[in-house]
């Protein structure tokens, strides 16, 4: 049993905001009919939410909604309903509860329906099951899709080539289907005006997530991180809101950082920094809190994730450019984590160790994710070899609470966090 | 003398080690781990004071010349009958305890008809246990509960035919008491019994020296006090031992250590469990450098074969010798336990041979424990096998096969105690903490 859902959460002045941004934007999604404002499905990565907001339309994550129902923890349902309609124990669990999820009337965490998408917009097939996903979509709303192919950057670098031909689909498939459904004209002004928005909230975003160099770090980058990023991974990049939440955000922890805090986690703040991990793929969302209080009760910081860059690798330099718009919506969607191969992914995770003086790397495969998990061993290994730091594996799931074994990764946890303690004492020794 | 103890509460057995302040390991004790670690780690830990003893004994022995190459059948027999005594008491409870039952409203008008029964089926129980514990006598079982039980059922049933009662109303009656009785310990006193263990050795056969000298220098090793300094739990069910949580080490860092111990080249280990599969890479100071284990399913594990022994009506100590019998080994694709028996079965019914298809049973454990292995890291020489499926030769045999396929030519250490291995990582925690020595070294 979790102890924390039953103590009173702390929250700073910044949650506050997200949690009201999050319901305004569920709020506006299930008022379309009043509103008249049309709707675009799209996915955290590679997603063109500058673009879709210039033509005044609005932006629904079913991966969002799937994270939601599994913090809420109505996801395990979900899941059960889709495969009763025939989808295979071993498909994303994302897939699998969103449509359960419209299964069952398509519930927003408002309690009001959602209203069907009136386009479907992929705009990333880093991951290819979001193809498959909007296929069964597009089978369920029979409305307008957009799939925008973004080639795979195998060596490690973006082309000429590449950037030309995301440019080009943007202009020829994306633009002119966005302007169709949504009956504007596209006004590339308005879209500079967004994306001069995004890069702000992204300076101070990155800001927020370097603050973790400091040894006694004052945020938790993982399961913290995963609150900071919501806003502008979700339907806020390119949005004054945005600017704000990460200006409020950045000055809570210059104070934290003041005052000498370390980070905040549902109980409060934490005593004392014991490890500093950097942590590779995905949290659990089913058991998120049980999950972070067996890094927090241990006195274990995430100090850097890979996870937080899945809507955006910002830290290493990339910003939207209002003054190359659609190049930069190119770059972007090239430029995703999971687009990057793994040559590249392991120098990421090296760099982290060093820069942030992690104690270790700690790998959390995703049982039904494929994109995140291939090829993670391998990584592992890798960076071990590179970085002489101990590194662990545990595995879970992103939303079917079958497959979080509590007593599992917590033995495997501690027998990490034991192995990092006998590996610095004997280096002290 | 100081002495420090690990605890390595695992999902079948729980293990003790007891160890000297030099590093020296005394003794060490098993149990079952009944489902309650509480008084499975107590019991654990006193079997492993017991023999720590006897190790004792046996330095207090070896001083008398007369004795020289005969201290090993003394003790052995000292020991015999010290577990006699035991058990004489334990059976005692187990007595008292079903005569208690039996006056539960459920027995009413029956009462005396059942203290009858059960009064002569503890003085038959208590003849064949002695003549179990007669010296050369073989006992398939330590386990009081085992032991007890089996020969309970026995003369058990003999007992209702000959008195016209239902067996089942005795076989209830000891359902519910064994469980009361296994998990209130043995009362103390254990010097006491060691001495009248020492008057039945001296009843049982001729010792070439003055009794009253063994005697003497018997009393002289029970003197000595084990002064408990520091102890170490670890195991699945470390966190329900009362201690405090610096007390506690993961067992992954306890087998790395223990293996290290006990083969100080070890850089690979494979620990096969009931429940759980470790594939662990340690360094030249025995310190975990990398490890794996299997996640949510425990097909590759012991209680595969624990249950494999059931679908076949074996016993799980019959499953290895009967694959060695195998002249080929026939191919278990299931990596789940439960599929495993059906394709038993439709093996069976194909007209395989049952050691054949063990024998691929076996193959089936080592083959997912060398998947867990290669994801740790893979096998760097030498490479130690420990845990209970470390006992089965057949699982020994298949792993060897698949080690020098994979890896080539390693040497590969099995020590016949491997099942102690994580309590003895754990006893030289304790050590390292209780005298200051970096946990490091």
């Amino acid at each position: 049993m979790n102890t924390a859902a039953k103590t009173e959460v702390v929250k700073e002045s910044s949650m506050v905001r997200q949690k009201e941004m999050i319901a305004r934007n569920y709020d506006a999604l299930t008022s379309t009919a009043e509103t008249g404002k049309k709707v675009a499905s799209t996915f955290v990565p590679g997603n063109l939410n500058e673009l879709i907001m210039s033509f005044g339309m609005l932006n629904n994550l079913p991966e969002i909604n799937a994270i939601n129902n599994g913090m809420r923890r109505k996801s395990g349902m979900m899941i059960m309903d889709a495969e009763r309609r025939g989808h295979s124990e071993d498909v994303c669990t994302y897939v699998k509860a969103d449509i359960g999820q419209m299964s069952k009337g398509n519930i927003a965490p408002n309690g009001k329906p959602m209203p069907p998408p009136d386009l479907l917009l992929l705009s990333y097939t880093g991951c290819f099951t979001f193809m498959k996903w909007f296929e069964l979509l597009r089978h369920e709303y029979g409305c307008e899709t957009a799939m925008l192919h973004v080639p795979y950057t195998g060596d490690g670098v973006i082309t000429d080539n590449m950037r030309n031909y995301v440019v080009k689909q943007l202009k020829e498939e994306v633009i002119p289907k966005l302007e169709r459904v949504s009956g504007v004209k596209f006004d590339i002004d308005r879209l500079r005006e967004n994306l001069r928005l995004s890069a702000q909230a992204e300076d101070d975003l990155v800001w927020v997530l370097q603050s973790a160099r400091n040894v006694r770090s004052p945020i938790d980058a993982y399961f913290g991180g995963v609150y900071y990023i919501g806003p502008i991974f979700s339907a806020f990049r390119g949005t004054q809101e945005a600017v704000d939440y990460y200006r409020v955000l950045r000055g809570e922890i210059e104070e934290r950082i003041k005052k000498g805090l370390g980070p905040i986690t549902p109980e409060g703040d934490m005593p004392e920094e014991k490890y500093r991990l950097v942590v590779e793929g995905p949290p659990n969302w089913t058991s998120f809190r049980e999950f972070w209080k067996m890094f927090y009760d241990e006195g274990a910081v995430v100090v850097s994730s890979t996870y937080t860059k899945v809507g955006g690798v910002y830290d290493l330099g990339f910003r939207h450019d209002p003054d190359n718009p659609i190049e930069s919506l190119a770059d972007y969607c090239l430029g995703c984590y999971t687009n990057r191969n793994l040559p590249t992914r392991v120098e990421m995770l090296e760099n982290y160790i060093e820069e942030y003086q992690a104690d270790g790397l700690l790998i959390n495969s995703i049982k039904s994710c494929n994109s995140f998990s291939a090829g993670q061993l391998l990584m592992m290994q890798e960076v071990e070899k590179r970085t002489g730091k101990p590194a662990a594996f545990i595995e879970t799931d992103l939303v079917d609470p079958r497959y979080f074994s509590a007593a599992n990764v917590k033995n495997r946890l501690e027998s990490y966090f034991q192995m990092v303690d006998q590996k610095r004492s004997a280096k002290a020794a | 003398m100081k002495c420090f103890v690990g605890i390595d509460l695992g999902s079948t057995t729980t293990k003790a080690v007891v160890m000297d302040d030099n590093g020296q390991s005394l003794g060490h004790g098993i149990t079952n781990s009944r489902s309650n670690y509480d008084t499975a780690s107590k019991v654990a830990k006193m079997e492993a004071l017991v023999s720590a003893r006897l190790t004792m004994f046996r330095r207090a022995l070896k001083s008398i010349d007369e004795l020289n190459g005969m201290v090993d059948d003394v003790i052995d027999g000292l020991e015999r009958n010290f577990r006699l005594e035991l058990f004489l008491e334990q059976l005692g409870d187990l007595r008292q305890t079903c005569i208690k039952q039996v006056r539960q409203p459920g027995y009413t008008g029956q009462w005396d008809q059942l203290s009858e029964a059960l009064d002569e089926i503890f003085n038959r129980l208590e003849q064949s246990l002695l003549a179990l514990f007669a010296p050369g006598a073989e006992r398939k079982s330590d386990f009081f509960r085992d032991l007890a039980g089996a020969e309970y059922m026995n003369v058990g049933e003999k007992v209702a035919a000959e008195s016209g009662l239902a067996f089942d109303n005795l076989l209830n009656v000891y359902d519910k008491s064994i469980i009361e009785v296994e998990n209130r310990p043995p009362e103390t006193a254990l010097a006491e019994k060691f001495l009248i263990a020492l008057d039945r050795v001296f009843t049982e056969r001729k010792i070439p020296a003055d009794t009253q000298i063994v005697r003497s220098r018997i009393e002289e090793a029970l003197g000595i006090d084990f002064e408990e300094t520091y102890t170490v739990g670890t195991g699945y069910g470390r966190v329900r031992l009362p201690f405090p949580k610096e007390h506690i080490r993961s067992e992954i860092l306890c087998h790395g250590l223990g293996a290290h111990l006990m083969y100080p080249k070890t850089r690979t280990v494979l620990d096969i469990g009931g429940q759980d599969t470790k594939g662990i890479q340690v360094d030249g100071n025995g310190i975990v450098a990398n490890f794996q284990m299997n996640d949510r399913c425990a097909a590759g594990c012991g209680r595969y074969l624990g249950y494999i022994a059931d679908e076949m009506n074996m016993g799980l100590h019959e499953l290895g010798p009967m694959a060695m019998k195998a002249t080929r080994t026939v191919r278990i694709n299931s990596t789940c336990t439960v599929f495993a028996g059906a394709e038993l079965r439709d093996r069976l019914s194909l007209g395989e041979k049952r050691e054949d298809i063990i024998a691929g049973l076996h193959r089936a454990i080592i083959l997912r424990a060398m998947s867990i292995i290669s994801r740790s890291g893979g096998i760097t020489d030498e490479f130690t096998f420990t845990g209970g499926v470390a006992k089965n030769e057949a699982a020994v045999k298949e792993l060897r096969l698949l080690v020098n396929e994979n890896y080539g030519d390693v040497t590969i250490n099995i020590d016949p105690d491997s099942i102690y291995t994580g309590a003895l990582g754990a006893a030289e925690f304790a050590r390292r903490a209780g005298t200051g020595v970096p946990q490091s070294h």
